[in-house]
Formats: C-alpha cells, sequence, structure tokens
C-alpha cells in the first residue's frame, strides 16, 4: 500500500524524507532512535533534579558537596552524562536570587531537567532575562522582596547551571520523597519558587 | 559573506511576554523528538562537534522565525549537506540517491545509555598558566567576531569581576571553525546590571557569562 503523506505538514514530511534517507544511507539505526526518544520522554526529566534538591536540603554535607563539586555530587544519585558534564549548583537565600538563562542558544542541564520548555530556548525568555529579569519573573508570578538581590546565570560555555531553592518553611517533618514533590522544574530555573507545603 | 548570528538576542527588546507551559509539556508534535534523536545520533557519527551544531543554526537567514525544532533540523540538514553526507536533491525526493560517504560511527541502541553516560566533557590540560586572577577587573572584546563565538553581544566591550576559574576549556570559537580544540582558559565574568544597561538598571542585579580567555583583556 502506497503511503499517504497528504495528511503530513512540510515540516512533517521534511523530518520523514530525512529519517528516510539517513537510515537507507545507514549513518542512523532507527532502533537507537527509539531509545533516544524513550530515554528524553520517560527516563530523563525534572524530578532527577528535585530528587538532588531534597537530598541538598536535608542533608548538610551532601549540599556542601554540591556546592563545591556539583558534577560529582549530583553523579552520587546517578545523575550524569551528556548536557551535564560540568555542573554547577548556586543557592538561592533570602537575600539573593539566581536565575538561569542561555541567550546564545538553549544550553540546560539535561541530566537533572531533561530537555528544556519551549519557553527556555525562546526569544522572549532569552532576551529579557538578562536585562529585567524581575520582569520575567513577574511573568512567571514570583515577586521578590525589593532588597533580594538577582543575579542571573548566562550559560555561555559548557557548564551548566542547577538552582538550588530555599526550603519551604513549615517542611521539617517532611520526608526527602516528599521534599522533592514540593521542587518545581522552574524553581530549578530560577523562574519559580517551590510549591508551599499543602499546595498540589 | 559576513558571519552572522541570528541567535545573538539576549538584551534585545520586541520580542514579547514569556509563555509558559505545564513542567511536562517538552515535545509538541511527534517530529520534535524525532529531530532531537536524530540530531544526537548523527552527531555520534563524528562528522562535526557540537560547537559546528551551533554554528551552523545560528546561521539560518531565517532563524528567528523558526521554532526551535525547525532550527534543530535546519541545521542538521544544513550540516549533513555542508559535509557531503547527504545531497539536496535526496532530502527532496526523500530517497538516497548516492552511495553513503564513510562516518566514523553508526551509533546502535544498545549504546545509546553508555554514551549519553559518557556525555562530552570539555575540559583539557591547561597549555600556560591563566592570565586572570580571581577578583581581577577585566575588559570584554569590544569587537563583533567574523566567526562563530560565545561572548553574547550585550557584554561586548564591558568592565566585569573574574569570579570563578572553570580550568581549560574547548575554545568554542576555534572548534566551530573545524581548527582544532585550542583550549583556552575558562572564567566566569560578573557584571553589574549598570555596566550592560545603563540608567535602566535596577539596583542589585547582576549578570554574568562564562567567558574564554580570548573574550578578556586586563583594565
Amino acid at each position: 500500500m502506497a503511503e499517504d503523506h497528504s495528511e503530513l505538514s512540510d515540516v512533517e514530511q521534511r523530518v520523514r524524507a530525512l529519517e528516510t534517507v539517513m537510515t537507507q544511507k545507514g549513518y542512523i539505526d532507527p532502533a537507537a532512535l527509539d531509545v533516544l526518544i524513550d530515554t528524553y520522554q520517560t527516563r530523563v526529566g525534572p524530578r532527577n533534579g528535585a530528587r538532588v534538591i531534597a537530598r541538598a536540603w536535608v542533608d548538610p554535607a551532601f549540599r556542601e558537596r554540591l556546592m563545591r563539586d556539583a558534577t560529582a555530587a549530583i553523579a552520587e544519585l546517578g545523575y550524569s552524562g551528556r548536557q551535564g558534564e560540568h555542573m554547577i549548583a548556586v543557592a538561592n537565600t533570602p537575600d539573593r536570587h539566581n536565575l538561569v538563562v542561555c541567550t546564545l542558544c538553549s544550553c540546560y542541564p539535561w541530566p537533572v531537567l531533561g530537555l528544556p520548555p519551549v519557553w527556555y530556548k525562546s526569544a522572549p525568555y532569552r532576551s529579557r532575562a538578562v536585562r529585567d529579569p524581575r520582569g520575567v519573573l513577574a511573568e512567571f508570578g514570583v515577586t521578590l522582596a525589593a532588597s533580594t538581590e538577582i543575579r542571573v546565570w548566562d550559560s555561555t560555555a559548557e557548564v551548566r547551571y542547577l538552582v538550588i531553592p530555599e526550603r519551604p518553611t513549615g517542611t521539617e517533618g517532611l520526608s526527602e520523597v516528599a521534599l522533592a514533590a514540593l521542587v518545581t522544574r522552574d524553581s530549578m530555573i530560577g523562574t519559580g519558587l517551590p510549591r508551599p507545603v499543602g499546595m498540589p | 559573506m559576513p558571519y552572522v548570528s541570528h541567535a545573538d538576542i539576549g538584551g534585545r527588546t520586541g520580542f514579547g511576554p514569556v509563555v509558559r507551559e505545564p513542567e511536562g509539556a517538552i515535545f509538541h508534535g511527534i517530529w520534535e523528538p524525532r529531530v532531537h534523536a536524530m540530531t544526537v545520533a548523527l552527531g555520534a557519527t563524528g562528522s562535526w562537534n557540537l560547537d559546528m551544531t551551533r554554528s551552523a543554526r545560528e546561521t539560518l537567514p531565517d532563524y528567528l522565525d523558526l521554532t526551535y525544532y525547525e532550527i534543530w533540523l535546519g541545521g542538521l540538514e544544513k550540516l549533513l549537506v555542508e559535509k557531503g553526507l547527504v545531497t539536496p536533491d535526496e532530502l527532496t525526493a526523500g530517497c538516497a540517491r548516492h552511495a553513503p560517504a564513510p562516518v566514523s560511527r553508526v551509533l546502535k541502541a544498545d549504546q545509546v545509555a553508555a554514551i549519553l553516560e559518557k556525555g562530552a566533557p570539555t575540559e583539557r590540560a591547561p597549555t600556560g598558566p591563566a592570565r586572570f586572577r580571581l577578583g581581577q577587573r577585566v575588559r570584554t572584546r569590544a569587537t563583533p567576531a567574523e566567526h562563530h563565538t560565545r561572548l553574547p553581544g550585550y557584554v561586548r566591550g564591558k568592565t566585569g569581576i573574574i569570579e570563578r576559574v572553570l580550568g581549560a576549556h574547548v575554545f568554542a570559537d576555534s572548534h566551530a571553525q573545524g581548527l582544532g580544540e585550542d583550549p583556552q582558559w575558562l572564567y566566569t565574568v560578573v557584571f553589574d546590571a549598570t555596566e550592560l544597561w545603563g540608567s535602566e538598571a535596577t539596583a542589585g542585579h547582576s549578570v554574568s557569562v562564562d567567558a574564554w580567555q580570548p573574550y578578556l583583556e586586563a583594565t
């Protein structure tokens, strides 16, 4: 049966054509593509980073290692490799808020956060995060005290940044697993804060 | 033809508000993860390096009109043609018409986990001492580069402070041009917002970039 491509958009046809040619020429193994797709859709994502943050909240020695050598500390939890080869963790405090951007492309710590969301890669965020971070944060519903310093990290080389948000108040009795559930992706980029206790 | 990057948009205005999405939304359309996976798999053939992919994408003339994975797709097609792995007529036809070019590796399914785990660290043994020290004031290069570079335009010709010394790393500018790894010292350089944005800057705002030594001079 002849394949009917009439329902495909132009870009879908381009991608299908490319994949067909690459496979026919033997440059790609379709089974390897399936593994790659599965990896980044189901195995790697911001829950990895959330576990790192929760550990840092409950274990001062781990937090110290994370601040000193984030690549090694994150690897202790099993997260390492591509786009996380050189990690630096930056900690929020009551006086200082950290925000991560890549103005030149989309550099992002894949092993702990997965692939970046569309907004992180898009012109509005990339253009304004360095110039008007408070305005950008307001669009994410985050308002900081006027006295809080904002530090923006533009990931221009192969170092990848992970924000350690502040542990929410009232979480003293929570388990590490429960704490990880409070850590949002955005809170590890700096465009959000952890969920307060009791919020879904 | 002069080198023009369309990706250097830090500090530009007029792009509108940020459009947020829920945490799980990564791909839009089933073709996007396929482009991502093909980019990783074809990168593993060793036909180009990461910095060449960035250069291929940022020089797409319609970069700012494209969605992100359209940019990746365009960059991939461009590199494949440039490196002689495919011809434009094959991409148009959607079938191979010429013999394949030799590649150094074809990524197999059972190698994916190991290759992602290995990554591609860029730190190298330094070839000389670091020229700058922690806390030193430096000025960034003022002139635009005539090739791929990772010094954003908004920090060109600005004065900042060395905050971290990150070791010697593969130098993106050389690597993207096929001039080898050319490892150079890399630094985190922090700028006060008033240095970057003048009177519109608010107090208590600073921005850092990671800058290779050739981008910097002592003040």
